[in-house]
C-alpha cells in the first residue's frame, strides 16, 4: 500500500464541472489524503510546517488543478514556493522527498489537438508543464506522466472522473506501474487499462 | 497688589514682544529675553524694583529644567556618562580657574581673590546653555551631551566651592563690613534659592539642618536625603498620582508635579545640598516611570516662564551707566575671558575627541561665565573674599558673557556648520528615541495595534489616561505613560515632533477627532491612523485628515459575516471573497460619501450627500432584487469559464 495525497487547487470551484467531478469522486476514496488548497488556505496563508509534514508523510502526491493560462491557479504555484523550502525540496540537505513520486490531474479547456505545432495553443500540453517536471527532478522526485482531461468544458465529466478513481486506487494499492507511467507522453483515461500491471490484469 | 501686576505685566510684555521678533530674525529665544530685559530696566530703574531678587527667584527655573533633563536620562545613560562628567568637568573647572587666577595675578591681584575671581569665572551658563541646546535640538548631539556632562559637574562643584570660598577671606574686608556671615549662606547661595540682601542677620525662612551637626551626622542626614529622593521617587510616585488621580481633575497633577519639584530642592537645601542637583536625582529616577510625559508636561510652561524671567532679570540687571564709562575695558575683560575659556574647552575637545560641528559646538558654547556666577559673586562679598568694587565689575563681565553667548550660537549654526558641511569629519547625529510610533490609548483596540507594533520590533509610546487600566498593564510588563492624550503639550512631550506615526486608538469620537484635527494643523507630514467608532465618525476623522480610519468594529464584524457564510456551507475561498468584495463595495461607498460630507451641515440638511446616499442605496435594492450590478458578479468575474456557444464560436473562428 502506498501512501496517496490528493491535492486540489480551483479557485472558481462553484462554476467548475470536470474538476468538481473528479474532486467529489476522489473524496470517495478511502485511504487517500485530501487537501483542498483554496478551503484549506482561502487567505493564502500557507501553513509551511505542516505542508512539509503532510510531503513526508506520503509516497505519491497528486496535484489537480485546472490549467489557467499554461500554468497552475496562483495558490498552488504560492504553494510550491513556499513548501518546497531550499534544505528541504532542494539545495543543501534538501534531500527530503527524494524518491517520491508526483503527479498532475490537469484539466484543460481545449481539446487534444490544439496542443501541438499546427494547433492554436502551438506547443505540446507537456511543454506547458515543463516547470512541474523540473520541480519534481530538482526535488529527487520523480515525475509521473500527467492525467489529462481535454476539452474540460464541453465533454462529459463522468467517465473521466470515474477513471482518475480508479487510477487513484490503482496508486493506493500499487497496481499502477509507475516505471511505465514515467515513460508515457501523458495519460488520458482510455490509456489507463495500459498502466495497470498484467499480473492485476489477469487477476 | 498693583506693584506686582505692574511689576509681572511689564515683564510679561516684553518676553511677550522681544521673543517672537528674535526667534523670527534666528537669535534664539535667549537672546531675545536678554534684549527684552535690556529694553525694560529704565522702566524697573523707575519703579525701583529689586531686579537681583527677582532673578534669585526666577533661577529656580534652572532647578526645574535640570529636573526635566534627568527625565529624559536614564540611570543606565547617566552611568555611560561618568567618564565625561568626571574627565571633561573637572577638568574644565579646574584649568579654566588656575587659568583665570594667573591672569587675575598679573593684573595685580592678590591669589585669595584671583583665585575666587578663578571660580567664579569657570563656571558656565546652564540655563542658556541647556535652553539653547534643546531650542535648536542639540542636547542628544555628541557636543551636546558633553556640554552637558561640563555643566552638571559644575553644578554638583558649587558646593565644595561653597565650602572653600570663605577660607580665602582678607581679613581688611572683613573690618570694612564689619561683621562676618555665617555659615547659612551656603544653603541660601546654592543653586535656586530665595535670595537675601541684608547680609547677615536672621533669616527666618533659611534653615540648614545639618549646619550645627557634628559632621558625621550631617554627612548621615545628607546621605539620607539623596537616599530619600531616590527611593521615593522609585516607591512613592506611583501610588501619589493614583491617589491624586481620583479626584480627575488637571490642575492637581500640575500642583502635583510642582509639590514634588519644590520639596525635593527644599530638602535638599535643608541638607545644604543643591537643589538642581537633588532634583536632577529625582528626574533620573523617574526616567522610567510611566509618568514621566505627564510631569513633563506640567512642569515644562513653569520652567519656561521662570528661565524666560532669570534671562530678562539678567539683561536688566546690566549697569549701563558702569559700562559705558569703561566700555573697552569691559569689552576687552568680557572678549579675553570667553577667549580663555574657549581655548580650554576647544583643548578638551581635542583631548575627548569631539570632532568636527560637535567641537565647535563644545567650544563656543560654554565659554561664558554663568548665574553660578552671580550666586558666588554676592557670597564671595559676603564673606569678604572680593571687594565689592571688583565684584561689581566681574558681575558686568559675566552678564556681558551671558548676552554674548547666543552671538557664539549664531555664529556656530550660520557660519561654523555650513563650512563643515560635507566634510568628511561630519558625523551622523546619533539618532535616540526618534521616530517611534505613539499610540493614543492603550484599551482593546489600541492594546492590540501596541502588541502587534512591538512584536515588528518597533518602538512605541503609549498613552493612557486611566491608572487603573495602567496598575493592570503594568503587571504584563507592558510600558505605558500615563496622560491625557487630547492635551497638546503631553503629546508634545511624547515626542509627537520627532514620531513617524501617530495611532488615534481612543474611546471618545469626538476627542480623537480633536486630537486628528491638531496634530495634522501642526505636523501636517505624521501619517495618522485614527480609530472611528461609526460611519460618520469616518466623516469626521476624513475631514480632520486623518490618513488611515478604521471602523472599531467593522473588520471584526466582516470576519463574523465571512465566518456564517462557511457555516453556510460556502466554499472557505469563496467566503473570502464574498467579504473582500463586501469591503471593498463598503469602502467606495464609505469614501464616496465622506468626499461629500461636511461636518458644518447636519447629514440630513446636505442634499449631495442625500443623493449620494439614495443612490448606493438604489444599488442595494437591485441586488436584492436580483438584478444590477451586485457585488457578487465582480466575485464571479475572474473564474467562470467561457459559455459552451461562446466556445464553439472560438473553435470556429480559429477553424476559419
Amino acid at each position: 500500500m502506498a501512501k496517496i495525497i490528493h491535492y486540489y487547487a480551483h479557485p472558481g470551484h462553484r462554476y467548475s464541472h470536470a474538476n468538481k467531478a473528479m474532486w467529489d469522486a476522489s473524496r470517495a476514496v478511502k485511504g487517500i489524503e485530501h487537501v483542498d488548497l483554496y478551503a484549506e488556505y482561502p487567505r493564502h496563508n500557507v501553513n509551511i510546517d505542516r505542508e512539509q509534514q503532510r510531503l513526508l508523510d506520503h509516497d505519491v502526491i497528486v496535484l489537480q488543478f485546472p490549467i489557467f493560462w499554461y500554468s497552475s491557479p496562483s495558490l498552488l504555484k504560492e504553494w510550491i514556493d513556499l513548501t518546497l523550502e531550499h534544505g528541504f525540496a532542494y539545495g543543501k540537505d534538501g534531500d527530503k522527498l527524494a524518491g517520491k513520486w508526483l503527479m498532475l490531474a490537469v484539466t484543460a479547456a481545449g481539446p487534444e489537438d490544439a496542443y501541438s505545432e499546427g494547433g492554436y495553443q502551438h506547443f505540446p500540453l507537456r511543454t506547458f508543464l515543463t516547470p512541474f517536471e523540473q520541480t519534481a527532478r530538482l526535488s529527487k522526485m520523480r515525475f509521473a506522466a500527467p492525467f489529462v482531461f481535454h476539452d474540460a468544458l464541453k465533454a462529459d465529466p463522468k467517465p473521466h472522473a470515474a477513471g482518475f478513481v480508479t487510477l487513484l486506487e490503482g496508486l493506493r494499492d500499487g497496481r499502477i506501474d509507475l516505471e511505465k507511467l514515467e515513460t508515457l507522453d501523458c495519460l488520458h483515461n482510455v490509456g489507463i487499462a495500459s498502466v495497470l500491471r498484467q499480473s492485476e490484469l489477469e487477476a | 497688589m498693583t506693584d506686582f501686576l505692574v511689576l509681572a505685566f511689564v515683564f510679561l510684555v516684553a518676553g511677550v514682544a522681544a521673543v517672537p521678533i528674535a526667534s523670527r530674525l534666528g537669535l534664539g529665544s535667549v537672546l531675545g529675553y536678554l534684549i527684552a530685559g535690556v529694553a525694560i530696566s529704565p522702566i524697573l530703574a523707575m519703579l525701583n524694583v529689586d531686579v537681583v531678587a527677582i532673578q534669585h527667584f526666577a533661577e529656580f527655573g534652572v532647578v526645574m529644567m535640570l529636573f526635566l533633563v534627568g527625565l529624559e536620562l536614564e540611570p543606565k545613560m547617566l552611568w555611560q556618562m561618568r567618564h565625561r562628567l568626571l574627565g571633561l568637568g573637572g577638568l574644565q573647572v579646574g584649568v579654566t580657574t588656575a587659568l583665570v587666577m594667573g591672569v587675575s595675578m598679573m593684573f595685580g591681584l592678590t591669589w585669595s581673590v584671583a583665585l575666587a575671581c578663578g571660580l567664579v569665572l569657570a563656571l558656565s551658563s546652564t540655563a542658556i546653555v541647556l535652553q539653547t541646546l534643546n531650542e535648536k535640538g542639540l542636547m542628544k548631539s555628541d557636543g551636546g551631551q558633553a556640554s552637558f556632562s561640563v555643566l552638571l559637574f559644575q553644578d554638583i562643584a558649587v558646593i565644595p566651592m561653597l565650602a572653600l570660598i570663605p577660607l580665602l577671606a582678607l581679613p581688611e574686608l572683613g573690618d570694612v563690613t564689619g561683621h562676618a556671615v555665617g555659615h547659612e549662606v551656603v544653603a541660601e547661595a546654592a543653586h535656586g534659592e530665595a535670595h537675601h540682601d541684608d547680609h547677615g542677620g536672621d533669616h527666618g525662612m533659611n534653615i540648614n539642618l545639618v549646619e550645627n551637626l557634628p559632621a558625621w551626622q550631617a554627612a548621615v542626614a545628607t546621605i539620607g536625603a539623596i537616599a530619600a529622593v531616590v527611593v521615593g521617587g522609585a516607591f512613592l510616585t506611583t501610588p501619589a498620582f493614583r491617589f491624586v488621580a481620583m479626584a480627575n481633575l488637571r490642575e492637581l497633577f500640575v500642583a502635583m508635579a510642582l509639590m514634588f519639584v519644590i520639596g525635593i530642592a527644599l530638602l535638599m537645601t535643608l541638607v545644604g545640598l543643591s537643589p538642581a542637583l537633588g532634583t536632577f536625582l529625582a528626574g533620573v529616577v523617574l526616567a522610567n516611570s510611566e509618568y514621566r510625559h505627564e510631569l513633563e508636561s506640567d512642569i515644562d510652561p513653569f520652567r519656561g516662564l521662570l528661565l524666560g524671567l532669570f534671562f530678562m532679570t539678567v539683561g536688566a540687571a546690566v549697569n549701563f551707566g558702569v559700562l559705558f564709562e569703561n566700555f573697552g575695558m569691559f569689552l576687552g575683560l568680557t572678549l579675553g575671558l570667553m577667549a580663555l575659556k574657549s581655548l580650554v574647552l576647544f583643548g578638551l575637545a581635542r583631548i575627548f575627541k569631539l570632532r568636527g560641528g560637535d567641537k565647535y559646538l563644545f567650544g563656543l558654547g560654554l565659554a561664558q561665565a554663568g548665574e553660578f556666577g552671580f550666586v558666588l559673586l554676592s557670597f564671595t562679598v559676603a564673606n569678604n573674599v572680593i571687594p565689592q568694587q571688583i565684584a561689581d565689575q566681574l558681575l558686568l563681565v559675566v552678564a556681558l558673557s551671558m548676552m554674548l553667548t547666543p552671538l557664539l550660537f549664531i555664529l556656530y549654526e550660520k557660519v561654523i556648520l555650513p563650512r563643515l558641511d560635507g566634510g568628511e569629519e561630519q558625523e551622523p547625529d546619533e539618532i535616540d528615541q526618534t521616530g517611534q510610533v505613539i499610540i493614543a490609548g492603550h484599551g482593546r483596540f489600541g492594546g492590540v495595534v501596541n502588541r502587534m507594533m512591538r512584536s515588528a520590533g518597533y518602538e512605541t509610546t503609549v498613552l493612557d489616561y486611566s491608572s487603573v487600566q495602567l496598575e493592570r498593564l503594568r503587571r504584563f510588563g507592558v510600558k505605558v505613560f500615563f496622560g491625557d492624550a487630547t492635551r497638546a503639550d503631553l503629546l508634545h512631550a511624547a515626542g509627537i515632533h520627532e514620531a513617524r506615526l501617530l495611532v488615534v486608538a481612543i474611546d471618545e469620537r469626538d476627542a480623537a477627532t480633536e486630537i486628528v484635527r491638531h496634530v495634522k494643523h501642526e505636523h501636517p507630514d505624521l501619517p495618522v491612523v485614527a480609530r472611528a467608532v461609526d460611519r460618520h465618525h469616518v466623516y469626521e476623522l476624513y475631514a480632520a485628515g486623518a490618513n488611515h480610519i478604521v471602523r472599531d468594529t467593522f473588520d471584526s464584524a466582516v470576519r463574523a459575516g465571512r465566518s456564517a457564510y462557511e457555516e453556510l456551507g460556502v466554499h472557505a475561498f469563496d467566503a473570502e471573497m464574498l467579504a473582500r468584495a463586501f469591503v471593498d463595495e463598503d469602502r467606495a461607498m464609505l469614501s464616496a460619501l465622506a468626499s461629500v460630507y461636511d461636518p458644518t451641515v447636519a447629514a440630513h440638511e446636505n442634499q449631495e450627500y442625500l443623493d449620494k446616499a439614495k443612490e448606493f442605496i438604489d444599488q442595494r435594492d437591485d441586488i436584492l432584487s436580483g438584478n444590477g450590478k451586485a457585488f457578487r458578479v465582480r466575485t464571479e468575474r475572474g473564474w467562470t469559464p467561457p459559455t459552451k456557444e461562446d466556445l464553439d464560436a472560438e473553435i470556429e473562428a480559429d477553424k476559419a
